[in-house]
């Protein structure tokens, strides 16, 4: 089933194209990784889909609803969570207190919060430091505090923006398998990412992106063995 | 015991609010009943500007506004002052919505700047305007006096007014902060894009806190004029004022519940102590109270008062586990000897 359909998005600031006439689907339970050079217009794409640019032209839709030119908070309640390239935690907070106020979204009782916020730092692994300042966890953490944070509203896909970028190899290990303990619950994940290692083995579908507009769609073999996005990436 | 201890402060400093009248003399309590309005007001500020980190320089016009409503509904219409008390909270949290609407379409410094902007139109407004006594001001009759007119020849039960507002102020701040309005004030004040990926309204939200605080500033001028039987824009609607709010909050600690309690302690006594030293035409002194204060918050202890204080107490703490530690560590080796 067709959860996500990005139908020939287009996205201008003034003069400068960073998005044109892009095309691609994620269905229910996929893993979809977003790559391409940078300055690709991934992150660009991305806004968009959460609500945090409008498109110039075009249609996004999820579960067959029209989100595209809605607020975040629209998106975020019609079942979009996003990460971002820096965590963005709360940092006056703790990591469980992070957590909830993600949960109270849907849950407008504190206490009742509070137990969901535990599932979901125990999901990534984060247990141990419930009670820990944000500030105080370390990068890779953070990244996967923020992942809690953003399962915490229950949404139907997750938008991660490179949460591998930067992590050592066992913190990369780590956060591959969180994002397949997503699946398996069932919620589509389209990723952005360069870190192509990390997320070629999970990915269900590749989507390349080159100076705006896409180049390749397939499998990662498909996309791999691809002339176009190996000129892309590697040059002449 | 953590909990405890976190509630034996406010008790002590509770008890001691309520003995205090018994042993001090009029000025005195004058002088503690400043301690707490400032309080108050900086417990309301702190809502929107210590919580939600929308930082407000023009809270001067919520205050002058309670002070202005309850103050011309009686001397105009002999309205009650307790009804006008709640009048002047409810206008105050309508004047907010145009507040907001106009000035979180800025961020962090423009806001502030746009606050003072919009808190300096009201004053001028009340200063041109004649009906409202204009330049000259508004009195306060003495002619029904007693806690139905809440109006009393005597200082006391201003006292017990006040005190009567801070703790039913602290009492909403409380509550808000342990609801999900708490939770979501911090949240923007950290990280407002995070914020709405998880669904917040920021707008909406900041609004919210705008219109709480701004209600319990504009009772806490309504109380004032009360006291002080007059008023006129630049007792109530100064910006210096609006300044005092803020400091308050900043000093004792932004974003806690008794941080400006703590600050107006301070505040007020160093500013009442240096008026009484230098006479009544010290006016500048308190502003050079204020400044140096700013500059010492700002370089040397950005979390206030109770940031300061949880720094000691942490190092307090940490100096005597080492102690524990190496009084074990010397034990042990001295078992390995033998």
């Amino acid at each position: 089933m067709k959860l996500l359909e990005v139908n020939s998005v287009s996205k201008r600031f003034g003069g400068i194209t960073a998005n044109e006439d892009v095309t691609f689907t994620v269905e229910s339970g996929q893993i979809v990784g977003l790559i391409g050079p940078n300055g690709a217009g991934k992150t660009t794409m991305f806004n968009c889909v959460a609500g945090f640019f409008k498109p110039t032209s075009g249609s996004i839709t999820l579960g067959g609803r029209e989100i595209a030119g809605l607020p975040p908070e629209e998106c975020a309640r019609a079942g979009v969570g996003r990460t971002f390239q820096i965590a963005r935690t709360f940092t006056s907070m703790t990591a469980c207190e992070n957590v909830m106020t993600a949960a109270l979204l849907s849950e407008h009782k504190v206490s009742a919060a509070r137990r969901a916020a535990m599932e979901w730092l125990a999901f990534a692994n984060l247990e141990r430091f419930a009670d820990k300042p944000a500030g105080s966890m370390t990068i890779s953490e953070q990244r996967r505090l923020a992942v809690a944070r953003a399962l915490a509203i229950q949404p139907r896909i997750l938008l991660m923006d490179e949460v591998m970028a930067g992590l050592n190899p066992s913190e990369v290990k780590e956060a591959v398998d969180v994002v397949l303990k997503i699946r398996d619950r069932g919620i589509a994940c389209l990723i952005v990412e360069h870190v192509l290692e990390g997320i070629m083995p999970i990915a269900d579908k590749i989507v390349v992106l080159d100076r705006g507009s896409k180049i390749a769609e397939g499998t990662p073999q498909e996309v791999s063995n691809d002339p176009q996005v190996i000129h892309a990436y590697l040059g002449d | 015991m953590n909990a405890m201890k976190k509630t034996a402060f406010p008790l002590v400093g509770l008890l001691v609010a309520l003995l205090l009248p018994a042993f001090v003399d009029t000025s005195h309590l004058n002088l503690a009943i400043l301690v707490l309005l400032a309080a108050q007001l900086g417990v309301s500020w702190n809502i929107v500007g210590g919580y939600a980190g929308q930082v407000s320089l023009g809270h001067a016009a919520f205050f002058g506004l309670g002070a202005y409503t309850s103050t011309l509904l009686l001397v105009k219409f002999g309205i009650n002052p307790w009804i006008g008390v709640l009048c002047g909270g409810a206008l105050a949290s309508a004047l907010s919505l145009g507040f907001g609407w106009s000035c979180f379409r800025l961020k962090g410094h423009y806001f502030a700047m746009a606050t003072i902007a919009v808190a300096e139109l009201v004053q001028i407004f009340f200063t041109e305007w004649e009906y409202g006594g204009a330049a000259v001001g508004l009195y306060v009759p003495m002619a029904r006096t007693g806690w139905l007119w809440m109006n009393f020849a005597t200082k006391l039960p201003y006292y017990w007014l006040a005190l009567g507002l801070l703790l039913i102020t602290l009492g909403v701040n409380w509550w808000i902060e342990r609801s999900y309005l708490g939770y979501y004030f911090r949240a923007i004040k950290d990280e407002p894009d995070a914020a709405r990926s998880i669904g917040v309204n920021i707008a909406r939200y900041k609004q919210v806190a705008l219109c709480v605080s701004a209600f319990f500033a504009a009772l806490g001028g309504s109380l004032y004029a009360q006291k002080e039987l007059y008023i006129d824009p630049n007792s109530v609607l100064s910006t210096s004022l609006s300044i005092k709010m803020a400091l308050v909050s900043i000093l004792g600690g932004v974003g806690t519940l008794f941080g400006p309690v703590l600050g107006s302690v301070v505040l007020t006594t160093i500013e009442e102590t240096t008026r009484v030293l230098f006479g009544g035409s010290g006016r500048g002194t308190d502003t050079i109270i204020y400044a140096t204060l700013i500059i010492i918050i700002a370089v040397f202890y950005p979390t206030g008062i109770i940031g300061w204080w949880q720094n000691v107490t942490r190092r307090w703490a940490s100096r005597r586990v080492a102690r524990v530690e190496a009084a074990e560590a010397t034990h042990s080796a001295v078992a390995e000897a033998k």
